[in-house]
């Protein structure tokens, strides 16, 4: 009996760990791509809010969550237009346009959020999409098998854009921008293009994120990240700005805020030490820093704007 | 020609040259974010004027309404203090919003562990130990940036999530305020020792001392950046880390100093936004922006708006904490929610700096290249963009 109440919790805290990984990872991705070509995007908590906030509103009033999503990833990929014309053609200091940017977005979606819609309502969440056979599976399928969409697009995501980075021209051109945009632009590589690509690719995944979020928590509040955006740019370095090392992290923040909430709503440890274990995911995260500082290379040319004939 | 782009890759070059706002750069920014925010006003049915003129009234039209701007303003100053310095030594500290939580934490543990102190001893020292909070959570992140290679606006942003757990983890436990026994624990302390409270300047009003403190602590960080040879160390880094090195200076530990100073102010801010409140104790709503009421990234809004000049920051918090203040009046005026003055915030922070690009690129056109070389930005002689900037964030 217990034997079988410990498996159960475990496949529902796995499974619940993917999704709450979900929105990080679709961020997070976005924002390797953008870091690959050499443009650092730290508004992305603010796209993600305004992204959640735009597909809450839109799932409030039609009913239809792709309709939801789809309007979670036009808004951002407008942000992520808007944040290339910042920090690609005006060249700005991306360390602190970003927070411009995160700042606008966390007042924006507010205001909007208070104006249009005022008190909290819920809306429905997205339905259980089980894959035949594999999904069956007992334990592993209820884990790996029995999500959302949603979750599944942002796992595809992580080998799809590994084969761009590494086996398209595309994704060489992306390397390239972000290494030695001088080089690239010799070989008539168009920087500022690729750069503006990748930051509205990764920008769109950010509202998608956001999207996520809002869908999965079928709610919007003020400031409903609560910085996970912030956490999604730090989980690109955490992952080494490979697609599978971000999918890590992610994981990682998935799997351990599951846990805690299991623990809390199960009542096995007392709240204090649930609040402790709560912290381990930004301390390795910090670790990760330095571990990832002195093994590898960031982009040469990361946060650095590009001046041709410089 | 060669000549020619050799010069025009220096003006490009960005020590925190690329953050400094000039004359020019300042009422263009103001002036479009100003702009962009009426018509945000008009898209949501309000009048722009009407709520502009409740928004400036609200915040600067009476007594009152200047102290509470005052108030507002004393922790974006404190910041932004800070900002100047880390900003000066070309580090980039997005850290506030944690560093003020902090020495927020470190002040409340103090007047917990001695209320009986005697004010004039129990009020510096909760000062000393909101800077000490917010100065450890400045130099660790200076020191990863110094001697381990790490980004320091990743290591600062993480820290503030750190420092948010720290924080729930310890007003939910430890700090706890017990007296409501029985029901379920409201993450706040007990009120703090009335020792401790900061005491007010004008009969009436809720100005206290943090004011005259944080106007203090802007001349002492001016004259210290300005008037010794500590700070000249610490900008002279910020321009050039390879020059600096080359001229013998201590690099590395000039980064930890600017980042261990950045702290110590967000700390203070901690202390004032504790002790200075109207409830006198520290509460969590779970989110860094409930206690700091964002001040750690408004701080650097003030900053910037500021040229990373302590004395002009004075009066860019000040403009700043009117903005919040008036943000309420606007509100009741227009029905517009406040959320209006942070998203604005955020245009102006995104204005200062892609402006300075345009009007650089306007004075390229207009002038022989070697005379715009040769110019200082208008604000602060010293800040000339001549000097090269840093390897790690010029251009190869």
């Amino acid at each position: 009996m217990s034997r079988f109440l410990t498996i159960t919790i475990l496949t529902a805290t796995v499974a619940s760990g993917i999704r709450l990984a979900t929105p990080f990872l679709l961020a997070s991705l976005g924002e390797t791509m953008g870091q690959r070509s050499g443009v650092l995007n730290l508004g992305v908590d603010g796209i993600m809010l305004l992204g959640a906030f735009g597909a809450y509103y839109t799932a409030l009033h039609t009913h239809d969550l792709w309709l939801a999503v789809l309007v979670g990833i036009l808004i951002g990929v407008v942000m992520g237009l808007i944040t290339a014309v910042i920090s690609v053609t005006l060249k700005a200091e991306q360390g602190i346009s970003g927070i411009g940017v995160y700042l606008f977005g966390l007042g924006m979606s507010d205001l909007l959020f208070q104006k249009l819609v005022g008190t909290p309502v819920p809306i429905s969440s997205l339905p259980t999409l089980k894959i035949p056979l594999v999904g069956t599976i007992p334990g592993l399928g209820k884990m790996f098998f029995q999500a959302n969409l949603l979750v599944y697009v942002a796992f595809l995501l992580v080998p799809v854009l590994a084969f761009v980075l590494n086996r398209t021209t595309y994704g060489t051109n992306i390397k390239a921008v972000g290494e030695n945009p001088a080089a690239a632009d010799s070989l008539g590589v168009n920087v500022a293009r690729i750069r503006y690509s990748t930051v509205i690719l990764g920008s769109g995944l950010a509202g998608l994120g956001g999207a996520a979020l809002a869908i999965q928590l079928g709610i919007f509040q003020s400031n409903l990240t609560q910085g996970a955006g912030f956490i999604a740019v730090a989980l690109v370095y955490f992952g080494a700005w490979r697609p599978l090392g971000v999918m890590g992290g992610s994981l990682l923040y998935g799997m351990v805020a599951a846990t805690v909430l299991t623990w809390k709503t199960l009542g096995i440890i007392p709240q204090s030490a649930s609040d402790l274990a709560a912290m381990a995911p930004a301390v390795l995260t910090v670790v990760a820093l330095v571990v990832v500082a002195s093994r590898f290379r960031q982009p040469a040319a990361l946060a650095k704007p590009y001046q041709r004939g410089g | 020609m060669t000549m020619g782009n050799a010069t025009r890759e220096r003006i490009f070059r960005r020590g925190w040259g690329g953050l400094l706002v000039s004359w020019f750069a300042l009422p263009m920014a103001a002036l479009a974010a100003l702009l962009v925010g009426a018509a945000m006003l008009l898209a949501l049915g309000a009048n722009p004027l009407t709520g502009y003129h409740a928004l400036v009234q609200g915040a600067f039209g009476s007594m009152n309404s200047l102290t509470a701007t005052a108030i507002k303003a004393v922790p974006l100053l404190l910041v932004g203090v800070g900002i100047c310095i880390a900003f000066r030594a070309n580090v980039l500290n997005i850290g506030g919003e944690g560093q003020i939580v902090m020495g927020g934490l470190a002040s409340t543990a103090v007047a917990l562990a001695v209320p009986k102190l005697p004010g004039p001893v129990l009020i510096p020292l909760v000062l000393l130990a909101g800077a000490a909070g917010g100065a450890l959570w400045g130099a660790i992140p200076g020191a990863l940036k110094a001697y381990f290679n790490v980004n320091e606006i990743l290591s600062t942003i993480m820290l503030n999530i750190v420092a948010v757990q720290v924080m729930n983890y310890l007003l939910a436990g430890p700090l706890v305020d017990r007296s409501f026994s029985g029901f379920s624990l409201i993450p706040q302390t007990k009120r703090l020792s009335p020792h401790a409270d900061l005491p007010v300047l004008i009969n009436g009003t809720q100005l206290h001392l943090g004011a005259v403190l944080a106007v203090l602590v802007a001349v002492a960080v001016y004259a210290f950046l300005w008037k010794t040879g500590l700070g000249f160390r610490l900008r002279a880094v910020g321009l050039s880390r390879e020059a600096s090195s080359y001229a013998g200076m201590p690099v590395k530990r000039t980064i930890v100093l600017a980042l261990t100073l950045a702290g110590a102010m967000a700390g203070l801010a901690g202390v004032i936004l504790v002790f200075g409140s109207a409830s006198h104790r520290m509460v969590t709503d779970g989110t860094a922006t409930g206690f700091t009421g964002s001040a750690g990234f408004n701080g650097i809004v003030a900053a910037l708006f500021g040229g990373l000049n302590p004395l002009w920051t004075i009066v860019s918090s000040f403009i700043f904490g009117g903005l919040l203040v008036g943000g309420d009046f606007m509100q009741i005026a227009v029905q517009v929610p406040t959320a209006l003055i942070v998203a604005l915030n955020g245009l102006v922070v995104v204005f200062v700096v892609s402006i300075e690009y345009v009007r650089r690129r306007a004075r390229l056109r207009a002038e022989p290249v070697w005379e715009a070389a040769d110019r200082h930005p208008p604000l602060e002689p010293a800040a000339t963009n001549s000097v090269s900037a840093d390897p790690g964030r010029g251009q190869e």
